[in-house]
């Protein structure tokens, strides 16, 4: 949702090198301290969120109303909240739930539609290509937070009753009360803003790839659009792109985060980030029981802090000169 | 240039009559009946049906739709659902004032921080200067508004009793300052970055090497040559950051209790208040694109390499 910092620099890919050395390149990423400490910080954070069921000491939902509001203490180490649930515990569950609806976002959003949409018009050129970018321009114009508030608003009631019907076609039972509407619903609004600036910066690079020698002799002997673009072209766009995306993860992560702050992402009971910082941000509350605000605030501050030096990373190895 | 200019101008109102549209059918097709928001729900039948036919609410979804656009090019955006003696129009401008103001300030603030310090970590590039004003800009930029902003009123609202905690006093107040700088921290942090990088970039140019090896002192080539150039390519995120200011605007006036569009909007969307949220999209749309397309004319004069 915010601008992109540091915006990719034309970067020269040259013409007789048609393979990226993975393998080199990540010795390099791996001699760099800045890289190693924030894919670590994420890799823990996150693993956190995938192990949940394993690692929490308690469920999200259980209830003590006798054990409410106590500060941290060796059965509770993060204490617990106004319901008596284990902080520490909701934690865990709100990092699986953020985790879910970030990938989901970004692995349909960006890498699918973004990166297709800007292989194909970049690659077809034509009135493929002005179409597809006028779309883009279209979701651009939105006041993008607004929409997705909006989105999310609207939508939500259609789509509980497209789970509904879900539920009752296939005989299945709980999915509306495990909250997996609103993770539809979340991941479909950020995903429907994440595609853009991907499919240009993609269409921008298959632009400059398409003059260069390997790809016109792939041409010359015969081979298919779908065979080129996927096989000589994508291997060789992809950096910029994960760069991109890496640096856009942060805030993808904060938009759920801020969605549900709003009150119109992940609905209580259900865990999430956004939801714990509203309960315990109210100022009273802040000064009594700290401990409901700021395991919740380090945790986001500290994910999208390294994300966001991850990309920075990743940034500094694509585009050694401006260090 | 001009040819171009005048393309995208004329390709505005098509992008707005998009936008409008989708945003009347999701206003359409959403949740929330007007007309029970008006009545309360012991209305009987009869009074909900005529209220529907005076409020044109019984009509196909197009023809509403024809209607919408007939009376917004007059400038007519139609009546607030949920403040039903208001029109949108008296509702919205006096709160966008308070936003432009609001925005100003952030704006300010991120420019009178960010390119300052930016050109110092550029200048003293590799030391521990540069490292910290560096990773404490990153930090800043990672924390959203929303973590932000109780922190910083416990610490100097509560606890320093230097500024009022939130509402709203004018641009000349004490009640600007916090909200500003909660608005503008990313744009300091982002502008520092961008001023930086630029400013290391220019640094590395023939042209500084050759006023440097012609005698002329450090503080004459920061100004007259490094500062001159580096700051072009922080034009073009002014325009981006009017995006960041306005999102910023929904949740730091919700979060003040600043009368402003931003808290209009997200109250707008809860209340499904739609003739509201519409003209709000179209507004900050139509603002957007103009932005934007500013920020391309200025550089095309900045720079004249560059081709708009």
């Amino acid at each position: 949702m915010k601008p992109e910092m540091n915006p990719i620099q034309q970067t020269s890919i040259e013409t007789n090198k048609p393979r990226i050395l993975l393998p080199k390149v990540f010795g390099k990423m791996l001699r760099k301290p800045k890289f190693v400490i924030s894919l670590s910080i994420i890799v823990l954070i996150y693993g956190l969120g995938i192990s949940a069921p394993l690692v929490a000491p308690q469920s999200y939902y259980e209830q003590n109303l006798s054990q409410s509001k106590i500060s941290p203490n060796r059965n509770h180490i993060l204490g617990t909240d106004f319901l008596g649930r284990d902080v520490a515990s909701r934690l865990i569950y709100s990092l699986r739930t953020n985790l879910i609806i970030t990938f989901a976002a970004v692995i349909t959003g960006s890498l699918f539609i973004g990166v297709a949409l800007g292989l194909i018009a970049g690659y077809f050129g034509g009135r493929i290509d002005s179409v597809i970018m006028r779309v883009g321009d279209v979701f651009l114009a939105f006041p993008g937070l607004l929409l997705v508030i909006l989105l999310a608003a609207t939508l939500r009631p259609r789509i509980i009753e497209m789970v509904r019907s879900f539920e009752n076609i296939f005989g299945l039972n709980g999915l509306v009360r495990w909250g997996i509407p609103d993770y539809l619903l979340i991941f479909g609004a950020l995903a429907a803003f994440s595609w853009v600036g991907i499919a240009r910066l993609t269409r921008g690079q298959v632009l400059s790839l398409k003059r260069t020698v390997y790809v016109e002799a792939a041409e010359a002997l015969g081979a298919s659009p779908t065979h080129i673009l996927l096989k000589h072209i994508l291997p060789n766009a992809l950096p910029p792109i994960i760069v991109v995306i890496t640096m856009g993860m942060g805030t993808l992560a904060g938009a759920e985060v801020m969605l549900s702050w709003l009150g119109i992402g992940i609905q209580p009971p259900a865990p999430s980030l956004g939801n714990m910082i509203r309960e315990g941000q109210d100022i009273s509350i802040l000064r009594n029981y700290p401990h409901l605000l700021i395991p919740p605030v380090i945790i986001v501050g500290l994910l999208i802090f390294s994300w966001n030096k991850l990309g920075d990373a990743l940034n500094d190895l694509w585009n050694p000169k401006i260090r | 240039m001009t040819i171009r200019v005048i393309r995208r101008l004329f390709w505005l109102p098509f992008l707005l009559v998009i936008v409008s549209f989708v945003t009347f059918l999701l206003g359409y097709y959403g949740p929330g009946d007007p007309v029970e928001v008006r009545l309360g729900n012991k209305a009987t039948p009869a009074s909900v049906e005529r209220l529907r036919e005076e409020m044109g609410l019984d009509r196909p979804v197009l023809v509403q739709y024809g209607d919408f656009i007939r009376k917004s090019l007059k400038g007519d955006f139609g009546q607030s659902y949920s403040y039903s003696h208001l029109s949108v129009n008296q509702l919205i401008w006096g709160k966008i004032w308070i936003s432009v103001q609001l925005g100003t300030a952030a704006i300010i603030l991120a420019i009178g921080i960010g390119i300052p310090l930016g050109l110092l970590t550029a200048f003293k590039h590799g030391t521990l200067v540069d490292t910290l004003i560096m990773g404490s800009a990153l930090f800043l930029y990672s924390m959203p508004v929303f973590i932000a902003a109780p922190f910083l009123i416990l610490l100097l609202a509560l606890n320093l009793k230097l500024l009022p905690t939130s509402g709203w006093e004018g641009f000349f107040s004490l009640h600007l300052i916090m909200p500003a700088l909660v608005m503008g921290l990313p744009g300091i942090a982002g502008i520092l970055r961008l001023t930086r990088s630029s400013a290391l970039e220019v640094l590395a140019e023939d042209y500084v090497r050759t006023a440097r090896a012609k005698g002329l002192s450090e503080i004459a080539v920061q100004w007259r040559h490094v500062l001159r150039n580096a700051l072009l390519p922080i034009v073009s995120v002014l325009g981006l950051s009017l995006a960041t200011l306005v999102e910023g605007a929904f949740i730091t006036e919700t979060i003040f209790g600043i009368p402003g569009i931003g808290r209009l909007g997200v109250e707008a969307v809860f209340q499904r208040d739609y003739p509201v949220i519409i003209a709000l999209v179209l507004i900050i749309a139509t603002a957007f694109a103009l932005a934007n397309l500013l920020v391309d004319i200025l550089y095309g004069f900045l720079d004249p390499r560059i081709r708009v």
